[in-house]
């Protein structure tokens, strides 16, 4: 028998869609890891963020978060927090210190693409809310978040196939999710369960990728969806690009 | 229980010094890691780059190419390709590489972009071909954005290798995988500790690479 009728095999055994080790329960567990994790990030970062973004305060703090966040391996927040945490289990979120790294991996992209999605915001079109005798939260409200919307959904896109992707991991510190297949089929050697469960994931942050990409349209407003086209590889950099003017 | 303690110290120097080898080896696995995916992600992205700069259309379609190959998790990337590939440093080098392509070519065509109009009317004012204005003129004007790409993909590429130690593919992850399943404390540590010093230490030789690369912006700086 060839590779991949071993994958139809597996994918067609009936005991692989039972119970708590079943695709079902996997598949719940990583989108309840992922979904708490994204939740709360945005609710501490994105408020920070968007009114230092409004202030452009900190701006470079505010950059040099996502940085930071990107040099330290996200594996090794979670094996941090397992020899911290151990294996504590809690309701809702599930695995502390799953919950704990996820959190910790999409402060920094959110925080930064916030930032810079609403201090990049023309200075014009402050100005003329301003002119038009606009309040300080009125201009944030009506004027710089519609505009910032195509970068901020970026972020959050950005930082949620992140979150997604790292859930993964979380099997390797005993946590549930897709992950599971990967590892316990790393563990004994079975390629093809370690096989099936990656097609699993790399499905599951494509269903993410896609479906936030939609959100992402469907709130930006319609004048400025040209700009969807870079925002989100703009999220991953999330770097203001350099200017190479020559000085003359 | 003396032993059982040296187990759970952060830092046990007797361990270090007794696996000089095994850590050397898995830092030397790392660096080739990154610098070949950052390599051959520039290999790629300079002239897809080029050409999506010029001929616009090309854009929005290599972006979304790119985009989803950046959505795949690094562990399924390494899983994907096991059958393939085994476990060699090919398995671990074409998913790194391909999560540099999006970072890349997005700084390599928004550099270009950014090389201002009447530097180019000026290079061709001077009877400069349409290739040798891009050689001489535009890609160095678009090396400050290009590096930056180049930094943030480098230490991107340095905490991804990190998870295919997960799948005993040799790099600093496989330190953090050996010292969790052991389990030796200090193992982590030290693949931590290496892994975060080789970001920073990569990220300030790239920058000292973009200084030499750009003597205009010190001299402009001086003035």
């Amino acid at each position: 028998m060839n590779f991949f009728q071993d994958i139809a095999t597996w994918f067609n055994d009936p005991s692989h869609w039972r119970g708590d080790a079943g695709i079902p329960n996997r598949l719940l567990e990583h989108i309840q890891y992922s979904i708490c994790a994204i939740v709360a990030a945005i609710l501490v970062a994105m408020p920070i963020a968007v009114w230092l973004g409004h202030r452009r305060q900190f701006g470079t703090i505010a950059v040099n978060v996502s940085n930071l966040g990107r040099a330290i391996p996200s594996f090794a927040i979670l094996v941090l927090g397992t020899q911290a945490f151990g294996l504590l289990e809690l309701p809702v979120i599930g695995s502390f210190t799953t919950f704990v790294a996820l959190v910790a991996l999409a402060v920094p992209p959110l925080m930064t693409n916030s930032y810079v999605a609403v201090a990049e915001v023309p200075d014009e079109l402050r100005d003329a809310a301003r002119g038009v005798g606009m309040s300080e939260r009125g201009i944030l409200r009506r004027v710089e978040l519609p505009v910032a919307v195509p970068l901020l959904m970026a972020g959050v896109r950005t930082a949620s196939v992140q979150v997604v992707s790292t859930a993964t991991i979380a099997a390797f510190v005993g946590a549930g999710g897709l992950g599971r297949y990967i590892i316990d089929g790393r563990a004994i050697f079975d390629n093809t369960e370690i096989f099936a469960g990656a097609l699993l994931v790399a499905v599951l942050s494509l269903a993410t990728e896609i479906s936030l990409g939609f959100a992402q349209r469907a709130l930006t407003p319609r004048g400025l969806r040209a700009e969807l086209v870079t925002a989100r590889a703009a999220a991953v950099v999330a770097t203001p690009i350099p200017d190479g003017k020559v000085g003359l | 229980m003396v032993f059982a303690s040296n187990v759970d110290r952060w830092l046990w120097w007797d361990w270090i010094g007794r696996n000089t080898d095994l850590i050397w080896s898995s830092l030397r696995e790392h660096v080739i890691l990154a610098a070949g995916a950052v390599g051959l992600g520039l290999l790629i992205s300079i002239p897809v780059g080029i050409a999506a700069a010029r001929w616009r259309w090309l854009y929005a379609p290599v972006l979304a190419v790119t985009g989803v190959l950046y959505t795949i998790p690094a562990l399924a990337a390494f899983a994907l390709l096991l059958p393939l590939t085994g476990l060699s440093r090919t398995t671990a080098l074409i998913p790194l590489t391909t999560y540099t392509l999006l970072i890349l070519v997005r700084n390599v065509v928004e550099g270009l972009d950014g090389v201002p109009g009447d530097i180019k009317d000026a290079a061709d004012g001077m009877g400069y071909s349409r290739t040798r204005r891009l050689l001489r003129i535009e890609l160095p004007l678009a090396v400050p954005a290009i590096m930056a790409g180049v930094r943030i993909a480098t230490v991107t590429v340095i905490g991804l290798a990190a998870v295919a130690g997960l799948l005993a593919i040799p790099s600093l992850g496989n330190l953090i995988y050996i010292g969790q399943n052991r389990p030796i404390r200090t193992a982590i540590t030290v693949g931590i500790v290496l892994s975060v010093a080789l970001a920073v230490t990569a990220d300030l030789i790239l920058s000292l690479i973009q200084r030499l690369l750009t003597p205009w912006a010190r001299v402009r700086a001086e003035r």
